[in-house]
């Protein structure tokens, strides 16, 4: 694929994932903060699929599957913690 | 041709993404971050998932490719409910120009139990046999 797109895919994605972290930072309740946690685990599946793509490897898809797992249980996991007591800013 | 394809899609998805970061970012409320990047996000990232597969033009990938497009969409809603709901259950603040909420006033949060609004009028037809519920 062309390497303007690409970069293009990968700036506008950075982009993103700052505004997300953003969010991260500010606050002002945990599942705000967890709401963006979600985005930010969503965006790396998508950098790793643009890096994927630049590299022509397509090992790193497998890598992107597995996170996108892994970021799902993350957020039931913190939807339990809230729910269950713990901190709740 | 699979090469443009390919572009159109990462580019489509990059915007996706771009859009739910951007309402993460910008809304007023938990409740609508989440609509913002459950949806927005979700098809982003699978738009690109399923760039790759077409940029790599091999099976195998493509299934792959499918496969995180399927999982996203599978689980997106399902973190999204699950957060919401202990949200709600811990008494999050709504945007002040928020004009409904109707759960509010018919759900007891400590004992997450759902109350329908027609306690009151069983209670007054209680004379009736099959009214104990």
């Amino acid at each position: 694929m062309n390497i303007w797109v690409i970069t293009i895919v990968l700036t506008v994605l950075s982009l993103a994932m700052g505004l997300a972290f953003v969010r991260l930072v500010k606050g002002p309740t945990l599942p705000d903060r967890v709401v963006a946690l979600e985005l930010i685990a969503s965006i790396t599946v998508a950098i790793i699929v643009a890096y994927a793509m630049l590299t022509d490897v397509a090992a790193f898809i497998d890598v992107a599957l597995v996170l996108a797992l892994t970021g799902f249980m993350a957020a039931v996991g913190f939807a339990r913690f809230i729910e269950h007591g713990g901190s709740r800013e | 041709m699979s090469n443009a394809i390919a572009a159109i899609l990462a580019l489509l998805g990059a915007a996706f993404v771009l859009i739910g970061a951007l309402g993460v970012m910008r809304m007023p409320d938990l409740m609508l971050r989440m609509h913002a990047t459950t949806k927005a996000g979700a098809l982003g990232g699978g738009l690109l998932a399923i760039s790759a597969g077409v940029h790599f033009g091999d099976a195998s990938v493509m299934v792959r490719a499918i496969a995180i497009l399927g999982f996203v969409i599978l689980t997106a809603p399902i973190a999204a409910h699950v957060i919401a709901r202990a949200a709600y259950f811990t008494g999050v603040e709504f945007w002040d120009k928020t004009l409904k909420d109707e759960l509010r006033e018919k759900l007891d949060t400590r004992g997450h139990v759902l109350y329908s609004g027609f306690e009151a009028k069983d209670v007054g037809h209680a004379d009736k046999p099959d009214a104990d519920n």
